[in-house]
């Protein structure tokens, strides 16, 4: 986007930019709630789902945000009235600094850093202040349970993911984003070129551990336990109402689409598919529609297993994450380190 | 009082009140958390209070009585052929089979006996308000650990069971069917062949939860071992049914003196099941809905013709006396104490339903074990809330 915004004033280039941004927040998130949510979840349970808002329901999304635009924004008496009101957009901040870093095309970006994905990793684990900060400020049993599972979940789970990450990032010999996409784009597999070499064929344990990982960090089936509604109600989420349920919703979703582009991205080769040139300029334009194509194709298994899979105790859900996947990613990363040098 | 001693006992206290210190200093604060009365997982107002230590509960206890309806002495003021509407609100997802003990008992005193036919569609809509009830359970403690899924099918499959009850009573949940002395009516045309096809979908539904959730190593991880009930214990707190049978009790009224029913006619096995813990809870209900399908299609090829009514007066008084009957309902053992004095009302009617009991091992059962635990014990317990609170 850099290139494009070049001859741009500054207050065109901000505008352009926040659009842009709300713009890639907001259509995957909605296109996750309608097609799994509300389309896939249903016929997975033998319903239709929404049929009445629009041709197969397309608007149902509009009418549920109606709905939570009319409702009364209820804060508890005994809540921290200030924190309790901020939590949500502390949750959506992360969620909008993790697009940040991911391209959609050659010449599209938000910011070209070279820790890009070091500054992605770091910035998603904001929301877990948001949790937290939400957990406390209710001044209810269930949220501050619901709290502090998600923290010690999502601190659980970090680690993983980061460690899977790091075999990509071995094989790259980058942590710039853009430059792993290339990377994928121009590599070869045992000299064969055709298809570049997407990392998720070298590096499917990481890739595998990414996607558990992620499963985790959205706290989605079978990781909910921070807000599994049959125990704790809806864990931090309890006393919210209206429009900051609506924040939480959002940006639960949003995250949920946005770590499946960053999985797409670091292994199935981002915004690139085999054909043509890598700098292609025909990649600006179709290399979003491409991104969300791998995007949903990544979300389509998180949201499969969220359906169909009951949730794991939290001893259990901690046992795995620190005695499977991570001396797992750990094995992973010194292979990768190994072959990285033997190749 | 010597002075050695004196030391020794000083030495005993200080380090007793030292103990103390740091116990008080160490130990956090617990926490009680109210789970209901209004609460999603207790389908229901079941309150338990539960006082926690982090996670753990260190005492748990259940308050009831926030959905009682007093039906025990509302049955005093009611006829007899009155009273069925009212328990067939006691377990609401498998009605008609509250209304057959109570029937039974009647019966008992009047002298008198539903003729065969009546007895076999007895039987056969006791069985299929087992699998309605039962079906949705199996649904059920998939949403209680989390999945989502299960629950969708088993709405879908309970509908078909609904439907033939329907079809036969005209009522869907509150039947309203059974007479002191036979049924208000004999079945539809078409009805059998159409119940055939039911109970294959039931039978594929039972299929589809085995590989859906049994199968399931996280389904298993979360029950495995959890909430063991000993065969001792469960028998002294007065637990029935799939409960106390998947303790390892080889205990079924409809094999061991049912009256009444047609059970021994049939050919169908008692399942159980020698853990004793929430797996095996849900294993055993499984087989049970599988026996039902079983014992259903037996009745359907061997039902004998004949009347649906015996003869009774139009006006029922029933002659003084006392009798108690039990059968074994979806939820476990369902009795009613009758005592007539001779008029048009029961005199005094005591129902022991079972998940009353059922739930009354919680005290001993949820100490010590984690806070999502206690949800899928309760769950696996299985108890509707009309059927403790009455």
């Amino acid at each position: 986007m850099s290139v494009v915004l070049a001859d741009l004033a500054y207050w065109q280039e901000t505008t352009i930019r926040l659009v842009v941004g709300l713009i890639a927040v907001l259509l995957p998130a909605g296109t996750l709630v309608y097609l799994f949510l509300f389309k896939m979840m249903s016929f997975m349970q033998s319903r239709l789902g929404p049929m009445e808002a629009g041709p197969y329901g397309s608007l149902q999304l509009l009418a549920e945000v109606g709905k939570f635009l009319q409702k009364e924004d209820i804060v508890p008496q005994a809540a921290d009235r200030l924190i309790f009101k901020l939590a949500p957009f502390v949750v959506l901040i992360s969620t909008f600094l993790l697009i940040l870093v991911i391209p959609a095309g050659p010449d599209l970006w938000f910011i070209d850093v070279d820790t890009g994905i070091f500054l992605g990793l770091a910035v998603s684990s904001i929301s877990v202040i948001g949790i937290l900060m939400a957990g406390w400020a209710s001044s209810s049993k269930y949220s501050l349970l619901g709290a502090l599972r998600a923290t010690g979940q999502l601190i659980a789970y970090e680690l993983p993911m980061v460690l899977a990450v790091v075999g990509v990032i071995i094989q790259a010999g980058t942590l710039n984003v853009q430059e792993i996409v290339m990377a994928q784009a121009t590599g070869e597999i045992f000299g064969f070129g055709g298809i570049g070499n997407p990392y998720v064929i070298t590096q499917f344990v990481g890739f595998l551990i990414f996607l558990i990982a992620v499963q985790a960090e959205l706290t989605q089936p079978p990781f909910d336990m921070p807000v599994a509604e049959s125990e704790l109600v809806t864990g931090y989420l309890t006393e919210y109402s209206g429009l900051r349920f609506l924040m939480f919703f959002i940006g639960e979703f949003a995250t949920a689409a946005i770590f499946s582009a960053l999985a797409a991205t670091l292994f199935l080769g981002g915004w690139y598919v085999p054909g043509l040139e890598a700098t292609d300029n025909l990649f600006n334009v179709i290399g979003p529609i491409i991104l969300l194509g791998k995007m949903l194709l990544v979300a389509f298994f998180i949201f499969w297993f969220r359906f169909t899979y009951p949730r794991f105790r939290e001893d259990q859900l901690q046992q795995l994450a620190w005695k499977v996947l991570i001396p797992l990613s750990l094995v992973n990363i010194v292979i990768t380190g190994v072959l990285k040098v033997v190749f | 009082m010597s002075d050695t001693a004196d030391t020794k006992q000083m030495a005993y206290i200080a380090a007793q009140a030292a103990d103390a210190r740091v116990n008080l200093e160490i130990e956090t604060e617990g926490m009680t958390l109210n789970i209901g009365p209004q609460h999603p997982a207790t389908h229901g107002t079941l309150r338990i209070v539960v006082r926690l230590d982090g996670e753990q509960v260190i005492s748990a206890e259940p308050l009831m009585g926030y959905m009682h309806r007093g039906y025990e002495k509302l049955t005093e003021v009611r006829t007899y052929p009155q009273v069925t509407t009212l328990v067939n609100r006691i377990d609401w997802l498998g009605s008609f089979a509250n209304e057959v003990p109570f029937i039974l008992a009647a019966e008992q005193l009047m002298e008198v006996e539903a003729p065969p036919r009546a007895q076999w569609i007895r039987t056969a809509l006791f069985e299929m308000s087992r699998i309605a009830n039962v079906v949705l359970f199996l649904g059920d403690m998939g949403v209680q650990l989390g999945a989502v899924t299960p629950v969708f099918f088993a709405f879908r499959d309970r509908e078909f069971i609904l439907n033939q009850i329907e079809a036969v009573t005209g009522g869907r949940f509150h039947p309203n069917f059974d007479r002191i002395g036979g049924l208000k009516d004999d079945l539809p045309k078409g009805w059998i062949d159409e119940t055939r096809g039911v109970l294959k979908r039931i039978r594929n539904f039972c299929d589809e939860i085995e590989t859906l959730v049994v199968g399931n190593e996280i389904f298993q991880s979360r029950t495995r071992n959890i909430g063991v009930i000993p065969a001792d214990i469960g028998l002294s707190y007065g637990l029935s049914g799939a409960n106390i049978r998947s303790s390892g009790v080889d205990w079924d009224i409809r094999r061991d003196g049912g009256v009444g029913l047609v059970h021994n006619e049939l050919d169908w096995k008692v399942w159980t099941h020698p853990d004793g813990d929430s797996f095996a809870r849900f294993w055993v209900r499984l087989q049970e809905v599988r026996e039902s399908c079983t014992m259903i299609e037996q009745i359907l090829d061997g039902i004998p013709s004949g009347p649906v009514m015996a003869k009774v007066p139009r006006i029922i008084k029933v002659p003084a006396g006392e009798a108690y009957v039990e059968t074994e309902n979806p939820l476990g053992v369902m009795g009613y104490y009758v005592i007539s004095k001779g008029d048009l009302t029961p005199f005094r009617v005591k129902i022991r339903s079972a998940s009353f009991n059922n739930v009354s091992i919680t005290p001993w059962l949820l100490k010590g074990v984690y806070v999502p635990d206690v949800i899928s014990i309760l769950a696996s317990l299985y108890f509707i809330l009309g059927d403790i609170d009455r």
